[in-house]
């Protein structure tokens, strides 16, 4: 048991942080708590894509040696088995730009809310609204 | 040339959406025609390609880059992302036309902005549809919900507030999406729908591709609004900006549900959903609980948009339901219904405009005397209405008719019950509203003192876009069967 919690910790880490943001979303008032516990949710999915791009072995970065222009070391067969694999990477890239976009678009309208409000309390915007 | 149309209905308007805030910051009038022009051309390759599609009955593959596809990006269009195609750049173009006077009285001031914003979500839209990549779709999906948050958040008092439960609540939509790509990427190294589709059915035993199941339809529900999920929806569409809820509330959640039966029955085998997974009699008893609970709560509101919101989410109701249903009969059912909810609130969404352009209010109070004001507005609303209840000649008869036929067939009466409950449910919303549009109250007691009311039509550029989306309801009613030999029946998946 012990075993398969640490030898995955990765994921299990991926896990509790994913807990950690979801909570926070739903049970903090504070819109700012919020938008970190939607942060940390969006977080733990990167952690999460990277887990899967490792490779246990002394796998490494996905960079070629010996490449093009050295002379006989050019033919060599690359093997997949000794590299991690990139696209993950790739793909949070992405996921990352997406993030910081919408952690943008969040943190504008909460700027908007406080100027109207004068609170970023959700029970006492709550309480204006009504 | 018109090999590369594919890739022009995306780019058309990402690109026009860039130039849109360089050209307002020159001259502020020029967004308007430019929007035109943009959704003008997007539509005029989305119609090509749908005749393409019609004419040669194959399934267009477009590589982005020349890239083979299990590596790079496709494009796949076949009949049934064609339809939502040409459904989106109409729609579009419609609430673009409808806008002008609009956006002038409730966002003067960022003009530009609104119209950059607009024109970036029709292109996510567009890209959900039109893309043949899991990640992609997520990418599309995220830039129509950012771009949808900012023109909620423009609305009038208290939209912040809604748009920014939206942003919580879509967010977690949107990654528990991209937790199911993950998951399904552990399992086959692939991205692409097709490659996906070729590698899944060997791994059906598998608990992660169950996971992953789970991850897409809850995300995927969230993003449609499906009953226990549809807190969002109400807010932040009743309070948004008139052009943009005519933009975002037909096009969001018909966009979902688009995305859950491309997942459902293109990337898994329609076999997971229905026999491996119980997953058809849960969305049945989802679709019933929507439906109703819908309906109820729209006769609960005493505002206008508010309550045609709740509308939506009983319409979500029917088609989660008859994808559940998952029969021949009742796909057809769902996929004319994607066509015809989507021209219905739009209607209801104009009018909606116009009535709180005309009286700066969208309460149900609001209505009176409207009928006499504005004849033509009302008209069009009338036969909006009448779609909505399902009264033969509109649209909404025939979706309907095959919905209930389906469930006859799978002998699921629960549904049947609720399609035809919410149907009476509809009449009693909607001749409330005429009769507060008529008037009949104040005249009742005191004949001979009625006051002329002049009549006061809205602009033309907010009528005539109105009495084309009535006319449009009309004429897909009585053109239902053309549309359906020649597009949603090659549409249906096979069960």
């Amino acid at each position: 048991m012990l075993d398969f919690i640490i030898g995955k910790y990765n994921y299990w880490i991926y896990i509790v942080l994913m807990m950690i943001g979801f909570y926070a979303m739903i049970g903090k008032k504070n819109l700012v708590k919020k938008i970190i516990g939607m942060n940390i949710f969006q977080t733990s999915i990167i952690l999460f894509y990277v887990s899967t791009a490792y490779k246990k072995g002394g796998a490494t970065l996905p960079i070629i040696e010996h490449a093009h222009g050295h002379g006989e070391h050019a033919s060599h067969a690359i093997e997949a088995s000794s590299y991690i694999n990139p696209l993950p990477h790739v793909l949070m890239l992405t996921a990352i730009v997406v993030m910081v976009a919408t952690l943008g678009v969040a943190l504008a309208i909460v700027l908007k809310i406080y100027r109207r409000y004068n609170t970023l309390e959700e029970d006492e915007i709550l309480k204006a609204i009504k | 040339m018109t090999d590369q149309f594919p890739v022009l209905i995306i780019i058309i308007p990402l690109l026009f959406a860039v130039i849109t805030p360089l050209l307002g910051w020159w001259r502020e009038n020029l967004c308007y025609p430019w929007v035109i022009l943009s959704l003008t051309l997007c539509m005029l390759c989305s119609i090509f390609v749908l005749g393409r599609v019609i004419d040669t009955g194959v399934v267009i593959h477009y590589y982005l880059g020349s890239w083979a596809p299990p590596w790079g990006i496709e494009l796949v269009i076949d009949h049934l992302n064609a339809l939502m195609l040409v459904i989106i750049s109409t729609t579009g173009l419609i609430v673009a036309i409808y806008s002008k006077n609009n956006v002038k009285q409730e966002i003067d001031g960022s003009i530009v902005y609104f119209y950059t914003l607009f024109l970036l979500q029709v292109t996510g839209f567009l890209g959900i549809v039109i893309t043949g990549d899991m990640f992609n779709l997520y990418v599309f999906l995220e830039i129509t919900s950012l771009a949808g948050y900012a023109l909620i958040a423009a609305g009038e008092d208290g939209a912040p507030f809604a748009s920014f439960r939206y942003i919580i609540m879509g967010t977690v939509g949107a990654c528990f999406y991209l937790l199911g790509v993950g998951y399904l990427y552990i399992v086959t190294g692939s991205l692409n729908i097709a490659d996906l589709a070729r590698l899944l059915p060997d791994l059906y035993g598998s608990k992660v591709i169950l996971v992953a199941f789970a991850f897409f339809f809850v995300g995927i529900a969230i993003k449609m609004a499906l009953f226990p999920l549809h807190a969002w929806l109400p807010d932040a569409y009743t309070k948004a900006p008139s052009a943009a809820s005519a933009l975002i509330a037909p096009l969001m959640t018909k966009v979902a549900v688009y995305v859950m039966l491309r997942i459902m029955f293109t990337v898994f085998k329609p076999s997971l959903s229905i026999d491996i997974l119980p997953v058809t009699d849960i969305m049945i008893w989802l679709g019933i609980a929507a439906i109703v609970a819908g309906a109820v709560m729209a006769l609960a509101q005493t505002d206008f948009k508010r309550m045609c919101c709740y509308i939506v989410v009983a319409e979500i109701g029917y088609m989660v339901g008859g994808t559940g249903i998952a029969n021949s009969v009742a796909i057809k059912g769902v996929i004319l219904h994607i066509l015809n909810d989507a021209i219905m609130t739009l209607g209801m969404f104009v009018v909606a405009g116009i009535v709180y352009y005309q009286t700066k209010g969208h309460n149900l109070t609001d209505f009176r005397n409207l009928f006499k004001k504005m004849p033509y507005t009302m008209a069009a609303f009338v036969v909006t209405a009448l779609s909505i209840i399902g009264v033969p000649p509109t649209c909404g008869f025939f979706s309907k008719w095959y919905l209930i036929q389906g469930a006859i067939i799978a002998h699921c009466w629960a549904f049947v019950a609720a399609l035809l409950l919410s149907s009476l449910i509809n009449i009693i919303l909607f001749f409330r509203i005429f009769e507060i549009g008529y008037g009949f109250h104040e005249t009742h007691g005191h004949g001979h003192g009625h006051e002329t009311v002049l009549i006061s039509e809205a602009p033309m550029s907010m009528l005539i876009p109105t009495i084309i989306t009535a006319i449009g309801i009309m004429l897909i009613g009585i053109y239902n069967q053309p549309i359906l030999n020649n597009i949603i029946q090659f549409a249906v998946p096979k069960l």
